[in-house]
């Protein structure tokens, strides 16, 4: 990968060709940009394909039936648990939960785990930069039950500040829970060693990698991860499924979840034994055709490979990022181009981010505008709500300078 | 031009009429969108008859909210609280003339709710004062 020249670590054409929903046109003349992938991404054919199939061809409820298409669905559905957990590195299939999203993944953690070993006055430490999904669970358990919670600061350039890390761990902290990359700032965090750091200082860690796994190599062997979370919307696959990784013998040591089919071994009337994990955390029928559709998102992503959708997203990154310095009044939020994934959030003077986000619309460019669900960073900036450009492996340069052109736009607009 | 944004809601953003703080008020009321952090204030003055004589605004946030509240505030001077609580979306979709979706409804509704909440309040309190 290295030996190739960055412009051609993607054939982006023949990337973009798999995306049948980018030759749309928003209007009529008007073709579609698309730069809000760190919202949710695109899909290959490969992928609504793989969906289809399932449907036309296979589609039964899966590990109970004895039947033919129980058992390749069961067959499918276990497949894509496989190809998860060779994607991140996990030592076997049994420490993938299937969730429905990486939200829900933070939820069973805190509810489950949570619930069980964390009493009044425990310490749970997070970021100020964590998304709603990493936030709102552990003030709900904080409610719950009186846990502590504690922030590490994020500096004004966007970065976790580490001496305030190490200031934290002091306190002995029973979680810490953190983003691998933030969607707001695209900040990449040191992960490996805020991971090592906590595991010298006695607590598990939770790595929120919803946005990390669908952009960049994350192995959590490596990374030392406790749990590690994630959604396939993100990573190219469909919408309803998620990922909980938990290490192994941590995962079998905790309450279960939701109860209801599957979850069981035996059920009385006065009683139930749970199912070994991760079954023990896939109440009800699961999202089957979904998990599926992962799997066949991992195969695309890993054809491709992922240093070089890292590298692409990096040259695009820092190409929006030159470009976009070069708008008078445009302030963007976050560390430079090289410790950043693909995700530029910005404001300009004089223009609200919602009629940023409209007008660029109006040229066929989606970009969100608001909060990005992780309203205390905006707070920290002194914004309500920013513009935010996210990229992802089927964008172009030439993307990046319709956007620059659509952001004169609104500049001439509200001059 | 963007069709969305007429000349009318970018020229109401950056010239607003309306604009300001009434002191004293008979009335006064605040509200914000915390999704995109619009905010709305309006004061009202209101005579014996129950008809507004004057009406300010002030605020920060986007285009359409801050346009929409130019034009609605303008709109009530002289017009009764009876009016007031008839006004509805529409008459606000027809002052802006543009359709908008649903999340940039809300930026262009949040005036209107600012003063109904108002105009309600205002009742309330004269009705626990009768």
């Amino acid at each position: 990968m290295s030996a190739l020249h960055p412009l051609r670590v993607l054939d982006v054409e023949a990337v973009r060709a798999e995306f049948p929903i980018l030759t749309r046109e928003t209007q009529p003349g008007v073709r579609l940009i698309y730069l809000d992938s760190a919202a949710t991404s695109q899909k290959p054919l490969s992928v609504i394909q793989a969906i289809s199939d399932f449907y036309q061809h296979s589609n039964a409820n899966i590990h109970r039936g004895v039947h033919r298409l129980a058992e390749e669905a069961t067959a499918a559905y276990e497949g894509a648990r496989g190809s998860v957990a060779h994607f991140i590195g996990a030592p076997s299939p049994a420490s993938i939960v299937f969730t429905r999203n990486a939200t829900e993944s933070i939820n069973l953690v805190a509810q489950t785990w949570g619930r069980a070993r964390l009493m009044a006055g425990d310490l749970v430490i997070l970021t100020e930069m964590e998304h709603h999904a990493n936030l709102v669970p552990w003030l709900m358990l904080a409610a719950e039950r009186g846990i502590r919670l504690a922030f590490v600061k994020v500096d004004s350039a966007g970065r976790l500040d580490l001496e305030s890390y190490r200031k934290l761990l002091e306190q002995a902290p029973r979680l810490v829970s953190f983003t691998h990359m933030s969607n707001v700032l695209g900040t990449i965090t040191p992960a490996a060693e805020m991971i090592a750091q906590a595991h010298r200082a006695g607590a598990l860690v939770l790595v929120d990698a919803a946005q990390s796994v669908p952009h960049f190599p994350v192995n959590v062997t490596d990374l030392q991860a406790d749990f590690l979370v994630f959604s396939a919307h993100k990573m190219c696959g469909p919408t309803g499924v998620g990922v909980l990784y938990g290490r192994t013998g941590l995962l079998e040591s905790m309450p279960p979840y939701q109860g209801g089919g599957d979850m069981i071994k035996r059920v009385r009337l006065d009683g139930f034994v749970p199912n070994d994990s991760p079954y023990k955390f896939e109440a009800g029928t699961p999202a089957i055709a979904e998990a599926i559709g992962l799997g066949a998102a991992i195969e695309f992503l890993e054809g491709l490979g992922m240093q070089a959708l890292q590298q692409h997203d990096q040259e695009l990154v820092a190409y929006a990022m030159e470009r976009l310095e070069e708008i008078p009044g445009l302030h963007h939020f976050g560390p430079p181009a090289a410790e950043k994934g693909g995700v530029v959030s910005f404001s300009l003077d004089g223009a609200h981010p919602h009629d940023v986000a409209q007008i660029l619309d109006s040229q066929g460019i989606a970009v969100r505008a608001g909060h990005h669900c992780a309203m205390p960073i905006h707070e920290k900036f002194g914004l309500p709500a920013t513009t935010r450009a996210s990229f992802y492996l089927y964008n172009t340069l030439e993307e990046i300078d319709r956007l620059v052109d659509g952001l004169y736009k609104v500049k001439q607009l509200f001059a | 031009m963007d069709d969305l944004y007429r000349e009318q809601i970018i020229d109401r953003y950056k010239n607003p009429r309306m604009k300001g703080a009434l002191d004293p008020h008979d009335f006064s009321y605040e509200d914000d969108n915390p999704l995109c952090g619009d905010r709305i204030r309006i004061d009202l003055r209101v005579d014996q008859a129950g008809v507004v004589t004057q009406a300010a605004f002030s605020g920060t946030g986007c285009a359409i909210s801050q346009a929409s509240a130019d034009l609605l505030v303008e709109s009530i001077i002289g017009r009764s609280l009876t009016d007031v609580k008839a006004l509805s979306k529409e008459d606000i979709l027809g002052m802006l003339g543009i359709e908008l979706g649903p999340v940039r409804l809300k930026c262009a509704l949040l005036s209107l709710k600012v003063l109904k909440a108002g105009v309600y309040g205002i009742e309330a309190l004269e009705s626990e004062l009768a």
